[in-house]
């Protein structure tokens, strides 16, 4: 068999990561996105950035609300005091939690595959984290005085945080990941915030490039500085995607709650962030693929790797939660047993198996091939991934505390319309900053792009290959 | 005329010289204390005395003329301060009853105590009233007064918030629109009452002795005239019972702590059927256990009932039946007992359920003997008196007695309430004063009370609010509350109170027996002067003690020495000529057994409608169905599935034109093919508390079937209804539906004496507590006071006293009904209520949880800002101000007794309600969290009062938690259990007591002694006799 044969088999199981032409070809293509005139962008763009928007003006509206009125706009009552808000919370932080694994962990594993997609997972990341934050400030029943978490001397009542209050972790846990995220995102966006500069025909895009891009000349010191710092911050964050969503699950775990009292929460949490925040990049980058027409970039492997550690981490969280059962069932502790079959059959079963079915089951589909590499079942299954993934938090807090120690202080929870449309609004905040950034900065990592390109050309003997 | 009036303190040890002072004043020697001036006051000699001992330095200077004078002026501008404050301070003299600590001088910002005294529907209670600076806020039961013995109940403690309540009635209405009392003194001139034949008085049971003695000076008047007494829930049965068995009115008067076998005909003497306290803590002194010695002494209780009630649910042995069943088993219980009664025996043999009950009861009372006492709740017929009254008699009960009413009138009941509407139909009534009730609410819907109120001429209606009687009157005048108004209440046994006002009417009402006395042209007719006089005329001057002087007394004590006028009479049952009595009673229709029958009970939050508009009371959950805003019609589990009706459902409660359409509510343990409807729902003419909140069931309430009525069908209409409870339908129990998830967690201990007995370790086994170690260090609370509690679950009996005691005490807001449909009611100590057993016949436990204050509390260590963490003293403190309301507290407390402002639920409050607010305890502000403190102010009082005696220690006993203040059944005990000798160390110390959830490592500082039942061994399946 011939070397090219060869090459041509190993395509297939292997297919190039980056399917163009030549690199200029590949600024242009990118650049032309964040160059384009209001009139040249898509019309879709523009009605898509219009609904977002519109659902973000109801989110504000929605908070409005709920600081003039109090807490019980929303469902939350005794015993349930956390519901919906902090569910969401949990939630948005385990979105944003795929953007920092695909731009760190990956990185350091030297996995390229991640480099057209690693751009938009961390922005991604960081609109999440934004979206989470509302929460702990929102929840609080003074936000006005939520500013007391942090440790900013106070001489009103003199008073400091309480360090022994997973709370306070969590404000540190997610604040540093939010700063490092936003500076790792940062750090990467340099180089091609440079080129931008560069290609900038505008006065005001030339200062605006020009401050962002902190004197980039791309030369050699400078890119032995930049893949320095990249890999530092790659190596700090990489412990916070484990952190993070660890600290999140001490809010649990070290309570004395049946259902939140448990060991297991930390790897737990973290697989399940992992999980759902795959889904979610799957879910934006099938978007963005479509408006922006980026299929040459984004490739069928993207896709593919993605769905096969959907696939992984749906069934790491599926063993926990058979763990879980176990546990409850070999500790003999009556309200640890009760909780968990609360979970199952009580009145809120209908929530633990919408979990189940698109969690631990639906990911079972991506064994087959056909159906890793099927667009519309994919963004189907991204989808329901993240339903599950929400209901898995909704289940472990709402379930958790609406029946724990003394039956007497049992209760129901039910949204109410301020709840729902909170959360609502959330997406449309988060989609609208998305496509926001889509739309003014490079959301493929250009410079990245290059080097994979350069890598890929030589190792399948010439660009006309991939050209064919 | 001032205002300003100074504080008499109590003549025993303080200031003497200022009474006397005030005395010289007086020119009237009845009449009020006023002053013209301050300097009118100063120019006496006492008044120099008195100074000179207040302010020994300024003595010279104070008979010097001009220091003197700017002194005044100072002193003018303090009083004038003071004045500001407690403006509304009525002008005539009122006597602080003093506490002990609090020094009986009036001083700026410190609380005062008052005795008055309360009628409910006959039911007489002498209370304490705290007062600040001139506003009553907080009622507690008078420790001097027989029916209270320091406690007071729910609906008596809530009566505050009544009289604050801003929807009460402020104008005279005529015709509907506003007028003034000038007006209406016209108008009264103007009706020539002649000899009164057209001439009627309504009021609710008259318990005033003054009031009597004016209602019959207005009879003699008038002689044509009738004063009709009407209570919709009333204790007539009661005196035509003793009619029969004796052949004159008594009323009896079971003493519970003398008897050891007690047995309840369908008497609620626990809750519903005794709003005095005194009869729950008589009981429940004869179950209290501190000592081995006790157990042997404790009491047992049987009931026969329809309605699951709290007396019920305290049983050790409970027969369920329908409410009309009873009279056949006092019946069987008397012909067993000996009576020459020829009563069909109901049921096939004595193997059943019933028959064994029967057996053991007749067993268990005859060995008990004089300690042995049978009673009949109001809503039993005279016969099942009479029978309850012979019973007594024939085994030789000591623990009652009889007294002859003192205050009688002839023209009460239903049945005279159906005459007089008959008067007022055929227009033979011309003017008719209705006094304090409203009858066109609360009158059988049979009467028709309001159509027969718009034939008569002249109709006065004089009450609290604008109500269903209000709007059919002709006039209608605004009452004063008791608690601002002038009166006297007397027991039946006749031992009177006087009724002080603590302020001057808020919404300018007047009392009855002002209104009647302007109808008879009295001399005096204020309030003040009624009472007085009555009182001075009664008194004379015995043992060279001043009239003057008594009257002080009974102002200061609460009560009038010597007045109990109803003498004890001893009396026997002719057996035979009852018996014949019985026999020529109407016997139930054939049929009638096997339909629908509806039993009328008092609300326990509303009693008749009275307290309809009452947030605190609509919000206190009832203590059996937890139900809050509102009523339902209470069904058993076995006719809901027999007729397909779940929770919530509606259905038409329908018998001949008589319809109510209602929403059902499972009750476990209630009689089967029988409703009960609670009374006091369903106004429709009410304040915004009250209005159109639950089901109106003097709807379907008729004269022939006052209490209790057969006949009724029932449909389902297809709608639903949402009942607020504030407990899920949850069972505790060992064998019963939720048994797997439940049995072992033993939240509520209990066992039997006789176990109890045989292991005293038995309680303690009952959870296993592992080895327990902490990743945080230790604190050791073993210096200086250390606040712990210990709740005797022997003695509650769940009828929230200290619900409402802990929201007076706290400022805690009432949420409304939607807000308890979303689960967020505020109430700081809750009684959980847990059903255990078969569903037919359950066993009740009722669970009290305030703030366990645990050492190593789980709220604590979560909360991320140190708003909640511990006092050196033990207590869980909560630093509202701190708090940003994470919640997280909250979740991680095991018994979720902290509780979050979820909205700002005083926004909606008129400025006046605020009135009402304890100024010891800040009110919170939405979105904090807070919870029970075990009365830190009440703690920090007494610490000062200590200080303030030379830095002596705290005695124990000496503070006293809300809870604990009123709880009737003295299941309460609060102090330092670093005391070894303190009441709540030796409470703990029993083999009984427990600390819930133990085995979390939390150290619960509130601790529970498990429950005791006494039950019968001849009863073998426990309780569920």
């Amino acid at each position: 068999m011939s070397a090219v044969m060869q090459d041509r088999a190993l395509m297939e199981v292997n297919p190039p990561l980056v399917q163009s032409a030549e690199y200029h070809d590949l600024t242009e293509q990118v650049s032309a996105i964040t160059e384009a005139g209001v009139l040249e962008t898509p019309m879709k763009y523009w009605i898509t950035l219009g609904i977002t928007a519109g659902i973000t003006g109801l989110l504000f509206a929605m908070l409005g609300y709920l600081v003039y009125r109090g807490i019980g706009v929303w469902g939350n009552n005794r015993p349930i005091g956390w519901a919906w808000d902090i569910t969401n919370f949990v939630f948005w932080i385990g979105i944003g939690h795929a953007g920092t694994l695909i731009s760190a962990i990956l990185f350091l594993f030297r996995q390229k595959w991640r480099t057209s997609i690693n751009r938009s997972a961390e922005a991604m990341t960081l609109f999440a984290v934004m979206c989470a934050g509302l929460f702990p400030l929102f929840h609080t029943g003074r936000p006005w005085r939520a500013y007391w978490l942090f440790p900013i001397p106070n001489f009103d009542l003199n008073l400091w945080q309480n360090f022994r209050s997973p709370l306070i972790w969590d404000v540190f846990a997610v604040s540093t990941y939010l700063t490092v995220s936003a500076l790792f995102w940062f750090t990467g966006l340099v180089p091609d915030l440079a080129t931008l500069r560069d290609r900038a025909t505008g006065r005001v895009k030339q200062v605006v490039f020009g401050l962002l891009s902190l004197g980039w000349r791309g030369s050699a010191r400078h890119w032995n500085n930049y893949e320095k710092a990249y890999l530092i911050l790659a190596a700090i964050s990489t412990p916070l995607v484990l952190s993070v969503h660890s600290i999140v699950s001490f809010d649990f775990a070290t309570s004395v709650i049946p259902g939140w009292h448990t060991t297991i929460f930390p790897p737990y949490f973290v697989a399940g962030a992992v999980f759902s925040g795959f889904a979610m990049v799957m879910t934006l980058l099938i978007i963005a693929r479509w408006l922006l027409n980026l299929e040459n970039l984004i490739t069928m492997k993207h896709l593919e790797n993605m769905n096969k550690i959907i696939l992984v981490t749906g069934s790491i969280v599926g063993y926990a939660y058979a763990t879980e059962f176990f546990i409850a069932w070999y500790s003999g502790n009556p309200y640890e047993k009760y909780a968990f079959m609360n979970r199952a059959f009580g009145p809120y079963a209908w929530a633990y198996w919408t979990m189940i079915s698109c969690n631990v089951l639906s990911p079972q589909f991506f064994w087959v091939k056909k159906f890793r590499r099927s667009i519309p079942f994919m963004f189907i299954l991204s989808i329901t991934t993240n339903i599950g993934m929400w209901f898995e938090r909704f289940v472990i807090i709402v379930t958790s505390l609406h029946r724990d120690f003394l039956p007497g202080s049992w209760g129901y929870y039910k949204p109410t319309w301020v709840d729902i449309c909170t959360f609502i609004g959330t997406f449309g905040l988060f989609l609208t900053l998305f496509l926001l950034f889509a739309r003014f900065l490079p959301m493929i990592a250009l410079s990245e792009v290059k080097g994979v390109r350069a890598q890929e050309k030589h190792a399948f003997k010439g660009q006309e290959l991939v050209a064919k | 005329m001032s205002l300003i009036s100074i504080e008499l303190p109590k003549t025993k040890n303080h200031t003497p010289e200022l009474s006397a002072a005030a005395h010289t004043l007086d020119g009237n020697p009845t009449g009020k204390k006023y002053w013209r001036s301050l300097n009118h006051l100063a120019e006496t000699p006492e008044f120099h005395d008195w100074v000179k001992r207040i302010f020994p330095a300024n003595a010279n200077e104070m008979m010097d003329g001009n220091s003197r004078r700017t002194v005044l002026k100072l002193m003018a501008a303090s009083f004038g301060l003071a004045g500001l404050t407690a403006c509304r301070r009525p002008v005539e003299h009122i006597m602080p009853n003093s506490k002990g600590t609090v020094a009986d001088e009036y001083a700026p910002g410190e609380s005062h105590h008052y005795a008055t005294v309360m009628s409910i529907g006959g039911h007489v209670t002498g209370l304490l009233v705290e007062t600040h600076d001139g506003r009553p806020t907080k009622i507690e039961g008078n420790p001097d007064h027989v029916h209270s013995l320091g406690a007071a109940t729910a609906l008596q403690q809530a009566t505050i918030l009544g009289m604050y309540d801003p929807d009460r009635s402020s104008k005279v209405l005529a015709g509907g629109k506003e007028s003034g009392w000038s007006a209406f003194d016209a108008a009264l001139k103007s009706i020539s009452l002649g000899d009164g034949s057209g001439l009627r008085f309504l009021s609710g049971m008259v318990t005033s002795p003054s009031l009597t003695a004016l209602r019959n000076e207005a009879l003699k008047k008038f002689p044509k005239a009738k004063w009709v007494e009407y209570e919709a829930a009333a204790r007539e049965n009661e005196l035509a019972g003793t009619a029969m068995a004796y052949g004159q009115q008594l009323y009896v008067h079971p003493r519970f702590d003398k008897a050891k076998v007690i047995l309840s005909l369908d008497d609620d003497f626990l809750a519903l059927d005794s709003p005095a306290p005194f009869m729950t803590t008589l009981f429940s002194r004869g179950r209290k256990v501190e000592s081995e010695a006790d157990l042997a002494k404790m009491n047992r209780l049987y009931v026969v009932e329809s309605q699951f009630s709290v007396t019920g649910a305290n049983a050790d042995h409970r027969l369920r039946m329908k409410g009309s069943d009873v009279r056949q088993f006092a019946g069987e219980l008397a012909a067993a007992l000996g009576a020459p009664l020829a009563l069909n025996v109901v049921g096939n043999a004595q193997n059943d359920k019933r028959g064994k009950f029967l057996a053991a009861v007749v067993k268990d009372l005859k060995a008990a003997g004089a300690e042995a006492l049978v009673v009949a709740g109001p809503r039993q017929s005279p016969s099942v008196q009479a029978l309850a009254s012979w019973i007594n008699q024939q085994l030789g009960s000591a623990a009652v007695s009889y007294s002859k009413p003192v205050m009688q009138n002839a023209d009460s009941g239903v049945s005279a309430l159906k005459a007089l509407t008959g008067e007022m139909n055929s227009g033979q009534v011309s003017t008719l004063l209705v006094l304090g009730i409203n009858p066109a609410y609360s009158a059988p819907a049979d009467l028709q009370f309001s159509v027969a109120m718009s034939k008569v001429a002249n109709s006065i209606h004089l009450g609290l609010e604008q109500d269903e009687t209000a709007t059919a009157a002709k006039w209608h005048l605004p009452e004063a509350h008791f608690l601002e108004s002038w009166g006297d209440q007397a027991t039946s046994e006749g031992l009177a109170s006087v009724q002080q006002p603590m302020i001057e009417p808020l919404y300018g009402g007047k009392t009855a027996a002002e209104i009647v006395a302007k109808v008879i042209g009295y001399r005096d007719g204020k309030a003040h002067d009624i009472v007085k006089n009555y009182w001075l005329g009664r008194f004379g001057s015995a043992k060279g003690v001043s009239g003057e002087q008594q009257w002080r007394k009974a102002l200061h004590d609460g009560v009038i020495a010597g007045s109990q006028t109803g003498e004890t009479v001893k009396v026997s049952v002719d057996a035979k000529k009852l018996a014949a009595v019985l026999l020529a009673e109407a016997k139930p229709a054939a049929g009638e057994a096997k339909t629908v029958e509806v039993g009328f009970y008092p609300g326990a939050s509303t009693w008749d409608g009275r307290f309809a508009n009452n947030g605190w009371l609509q919000e206190a959950p009832d203590p059996m169905s937890k139900l809050t805003w509102g009523n339902a019609a209470m069904i058993s589990p076995k006719m809901a599935r027999d007729r397909g009706l779940a929770d919530g459902d509606m259905v038409a409660i329908q018998r001949g034109n008589l319809k109510l359409d209602a929403a059902v509510m499972i009750q476990p343990g209630h009689a089967d093919d029988s409703i009960s409807l609670a009374l006091g729902y369903g106004r429709t003419s009410c304040g915004r508390a009250g209005k159109g909140v639950g089901f109106n069931a003097n709807l379907i309430r008729s004269t022939d079937g006052f209490w209790f009525a057969p006949g009724f069908a029932i449909t389902k209409t297809g709608e639903t209804h949402r009942h607020a409870t504030t407990q899920e339908h949850g069972v505790i129990d060992d064998e019963g539906n939720n048994a797997e998830h439940q049995h072992d967690r033993n939240l509520v201990r209990e066992t039997t004496v006789g176990a109890y007995q045989k292991n005293p370790k038995l309680v303690e086994e009952m959870v296993e507590v592992p080895e327990l170690t902490s990743i945080y260090p230790q604190v050791s609370y073993d210096k200086g006071y250390q606040w712990g509690m210990a709740i005797d679950l022997t003695s509650c009996t769940g009828c929230n006293a200290c619900v409402v005691a802990c929201q007076a005490e706290n400022n805690i807001p009432v949420v409304g009904k939607d807000q308890v449909l979303r689960g967020r009611e505020m109430h700081w100590i809750r009684l959980d209520r847990y059903y255990a057993g078969d569903e037919n016949d359950p066993e009740v436990v009722e669970q009290p949880l305030p703030c366990m204050q645990c050492e190593n509390a789980p709220c604590e260590n979560v909360c991320p800002v140190q708003a909640t963490s511990h006092s050196p003293e033990g207590l869980n403190d909560m630093a509202y101000n701190r708090c940003v309301g994470t919640r997280y507290c909250a979740n991680n407390c095991p018994f979720k007794v902290r509780h979050f402002n979820f909205l700002n639920f005083h926004r909606e409050e008129k400025e006046v309600v605020n009135l009402v607010y304890n100024p010891d305890v800040s009110v919170r502000m939405r979105g904090v969290m807070e919870k029970c403190t075990y009365c830190v102010q009440r703690i920090e009082e007494k610490r000062i009062a200590a200080k303030v005696d030379g830095r002596r220690e705290i005695a124990d006993g000496e503070i006293k938690t809300a809870c604990q203040q009123t709880c009737p059944a003295e299941a309460i005990t609060f102090g330092n259990i670093n005391d070894p000798n303190s009441r709540v160390s030796k409470m703990k110390k029993q083999d009984r007591n427990y600390a819930m959830l133990a085995e979390l490592d939390i150290r619960p500082r509130t601790t529970y002694l498990a429950k005791l039942r006494n039950p019968n061994p001849d009863l073998a399946s426990g309780g569920k006799a």
